[in-house]
């Protein structure tokens, strides 16, 4: 599914990711951890193409297909799908609308009609259910006085309602109270299958007890340093990052 | 028969309604220049009864004395008023033979507004080979309103055959010594619409001056009259979101609105002249006065959406001469590459209770200057009177400007007066969020921009809304790299 081939990327002067290497497979769920400011936003960033991050060296392959030419939106519509750390308020844009818009831009870009209004009501729906959010929370503005957990919840609604073949979810669990953390990691674990991939950046182990990762890696200073199976994460509860640190000084 | 807005419309797209509109008139323009024989020879072109004829004398004997403004926050070089030919009878010869001629950039943004190919063809210019028998339409839409005593038909009829109403009210609202150019308007004026709606009646549908009969395009010095009587309602619209081209460069129009007690009146306006070049070449310069007053229980809402001009000047603006009368001014204004617009609203508080709403979206970009001016004044008799004003503005890159001049002057302590501005960006966040769920930066600036001005979009009827968001995407379309 998913091939990073020591990925150095940069931003200004200031190098951020120093040599990744990561591979995921379809039907595989990969937990990233790190300390703060290790470049786990920047690694999904760079997945997803944004162009303020340059890279420098390496490559990301999408089932095979180098990214380097993509656009963000063509990754987009290739399967990709980001859950940001900080969702972006766009003022006036009503939740529906601005899904309405990403699925009908997605099918333009595979060469489909508009999706129906009757096929989409019944999407959003089925995935509002799913979720259990309120329909009318979905004709306030995008993320617009959103609390911080409503927009984590919203943006597992948005990528319920594309389906991507890759999600990753960066820090998805910040912010959600204990219910909402329930019913957002069910929603996760309803969408995966065999045929798609999740990547989930986090600080706690608490949602991987629902969100299963098959592996677990650590991120420090724009490397992974430590990748192993969901065993990892306890062991970084308990010890915290200081050892790994230690490790790589060394 | 009472016949429905939907029927109308269905109708008319069955049939080629707009051909058969037209009266062909042999090509008769005046010399360039401006005189009392040029005045007297308007009126008398378009047969006008002799009180109208001394009142554009008079008119042009003010504007003579008058200099031109200078206060509004665009810099243009000023027309020679000596060089403009005045009087343009719709010429029936064809601009071009065929649609190849025309500009294919013009005919690109005909086809992204989804303008039917015989519909390109006329406002391009070109020569229409099927003239459709559309009478039919024509006379039912008439019937319809004339059931009701509805009159809505030319200036130049209105002044022909509703004398009286014309004589008492023209020049009411905005008088002709207002500005330099109502008064160059009130000398020169050769179309425009009339509007009467009778006591108690509610106007059936939207008055569109597209459905004019008679009316071949828009005049260089447009007048307006809408006149609401006491307890009914209309709804206006003016213009067409298809761009304007037009080698008159200068354009001076006035609309007055009468709403006797107890009328309202929503008068909208989609503006899209044209603009100028991407290098600021061309483009019209929109010199316009608007102004409605209010009496008693009355109520007058001005919505605009203006994406075009190289050059605009314009506030609608309210009197509130009775009682409980309320105002309201909605309105987009879009400038991008080297546009200049200087807009906003006068609301004039006389009466008591009376109470303004003005929503003003301001977006630029390129290297485009945007101002919003507005007054807000209330009188000493006008008690508890209310205003609320918000004005947004909205920036794309570094290049151009967005200037707010709110001017409030108050003489009566129990008046509540609220203003709020705010300034944004778009942010190259929201667009890498956009671009993220598969919009790419072309429609995710369309989709935010919409998102900033729906409380105004809100305010137009539907169809007319529709078209207007579909013109402010066109009109931004190239503005972020
Ligand atoms: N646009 C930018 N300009 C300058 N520095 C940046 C920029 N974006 C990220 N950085 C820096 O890159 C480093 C990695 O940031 P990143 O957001 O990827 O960290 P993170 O691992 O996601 O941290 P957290 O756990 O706090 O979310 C940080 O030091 C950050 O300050
Ligand atoms: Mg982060």
């Amino acid at each position: 599914m998913l091939k990073i081939n020591n990925l150095h990327a940069r931003v200004e002067d200031k190098e951020i990711l120093k040599g990744i290497n990561l591979t995921v497979n379809a039907g595989e769920v990969h937990a990233i951890m790190g300390p703060n400011g290790s470049g786990k936003s920047t690694l999904a960033a760079v997945i997803a193409g944004k162009e303020e991050f340059e890279v420098t060296e390496g490559e990301v392959f999408l089932e095979g297909e180098n990214l380097e030419d993509t656009s963000p939106e063509d990754r987009a519509h290739k399967g990709i799908f980001l859950s940001f750390q900080y969702p972006v308020e766009i003022p006036g844009v009503s939740v529906t609308n601005f899904m309405k818009t990403a699925i009908n831009e997605s099918r333009k870009a595979k060469g489909l009609e508009d999706m129906p209004a009757k096929d989409m009501l019944k999407l959003i729906r089925e995935k509002s259910e799913m979720l259990e959010i309120d329909r009318k929370f979905l004709s306030r503005s995008l993320n617009e006085g959103f609390s911080g957990g409503e927009k984590k919840r919203n943006e597992i609604f948005q990528m319920a309602m594309l389906e991507p073949k890759l999600a990753i979810l960066d820090e998805t669990d910040s912010g959600l109270d204990i219910d909402a953390l329930r019913i957002v990691a069910n929603g996760v674990n309803k969408l995966k299958s065999k045929d798609n991939a999740v990547i989930v950046i986090t600080h706690y182990q608490r949602l991987l007890e629902y969100i299963v990762p098959d592996f677990v890696h650590v991120l420090h200073n724009g490397k992974i340093v430590k990748s192993g199976t969901k065993d990892l994460a306890l062991e970084l509860e308990e010890k915290g990052y200081d050892w790994l640190k230690q490790e790589t000084v060394i | 028969m009472a016949y429905t807005e939907e029927e109308l419309k269905k109708e008319l797209e069955t049939k080629e309604y707009e051909y058969g509109f037209y009266t062909d008139i042999e090509s008769d323009t005046f010399p360039n220049g401006l005189n009392e024989e040029i005045v007297i020879a308007i009126s008398k072109k378009k047969e006008e009864p002799e009180w109208m004829t001394l009142w554009r004398l008079e008119s042009f004997k003010i504007w003579k004395e008058m200099v031109e403004p200078e206060w509004a926050n665009v810099k243009y070089k000023k027309p020679d008023f000596q060089a403009i030919s005045y009087y343009s009878a719709p010429n029936k010869k064809p601009k071009y033979d065929s649609l190849d001629e025309v500009d294919p950039e013009l005919l690109d943004t005909f086809k992204k507004l989804g303008i039917s190919l015989d519909e390109q063809k006329k406002l391009a210019g070109v020569a229409v080979d099927i003239v459709m028998d559309s009478v039919s339409v024509a006379t039912t839409f008439k019937k319809t309103l004339a059931e009701k005593g509805i009159i809505f038909c030319s200036i130049s009829e209105a002044i022909k055959e509703h004398s009286e109403l014309v004589k008492k009210y023209i020049g009411s609202v905005v008088p002709q010594k207002d500005n330099f150019y109502a008064a160059l308007n009130s000398a020169v004026f050769s179309d425009g619409s009339f509007c009467y709606i009778p006591k108690g009646v509610r106007c059936p549908m939207e008055l569109s001056t597209y459905f004019r009969i008679n009316q071949a395009g828009t005049g260089q010095f447009e007048r307006t009259l809408v006149i609401a009587d006491e307890g009914s309602y209309v709804s206006y619209l003016e213009g067409c979101t298809a761009p304007s081209r037009d080698e008159n460069q200068l354009h001076a129009a006035v609309v007055e609105l009468i709403a006797l007690d107890d009328a309202e009146i929503k008068y909208s306006t989609v503006q899209n002249w044209f603009p100028g070049n991407k290098e600021g070449k061309g483009g019209v310069f929109n010199f316009v006065t608007k102004r409605g007053l209010c009496e008693k229980n009355a109520k007058i809402s001005w919505t605009q959406v203006e994406t075009g001009s190289a050059v605009t000047w314009k506030y609608p603006s309210c009197i509130l001469k009775g009682d409980n009368s309320i105002g309201e001014f909605y309105s987009i204004a879009v400038t991008n590459n080297y546009q200049q617009a200087d807009t906003g609203t006068k609301m004039i508080h006389l009466g008591k209770n009376t109470k303004s709403t003005i929503i003003s979206k301001g977006i630029s970009a390129g290297k485009s200057q945007n101002s919003y001016r507005g007054l807000v004044q209330v009188n000493s008799r006008a008690d508890n009177a209310r205003n609320f004003s918000q004005c947004d503005s909205l920036l794309m890159g570094n290049e151009c400007g967005a200037h707010t001049f709110p001017y409030i002057e108050v003489k009566n302590k129990t008046a509540q007066i609220e203003h709020e501005a705010t300034t944004s960006k778009i942010g190259e966040d929201q667009i890498f969020y956009c671009n993220q769920r598969g919009i790419n930066t072309e429609k995710a600036i369309a989709l935010i921009v919409n998102g900033f001005s729906k409380e105004v979009l809100n305010k137009l009827p539907m169809e007319f809304a529709v078209e207007a968001q579909k013109l402010l995407e066109i009109s931004l379309e190239g503005s972020v790299g």
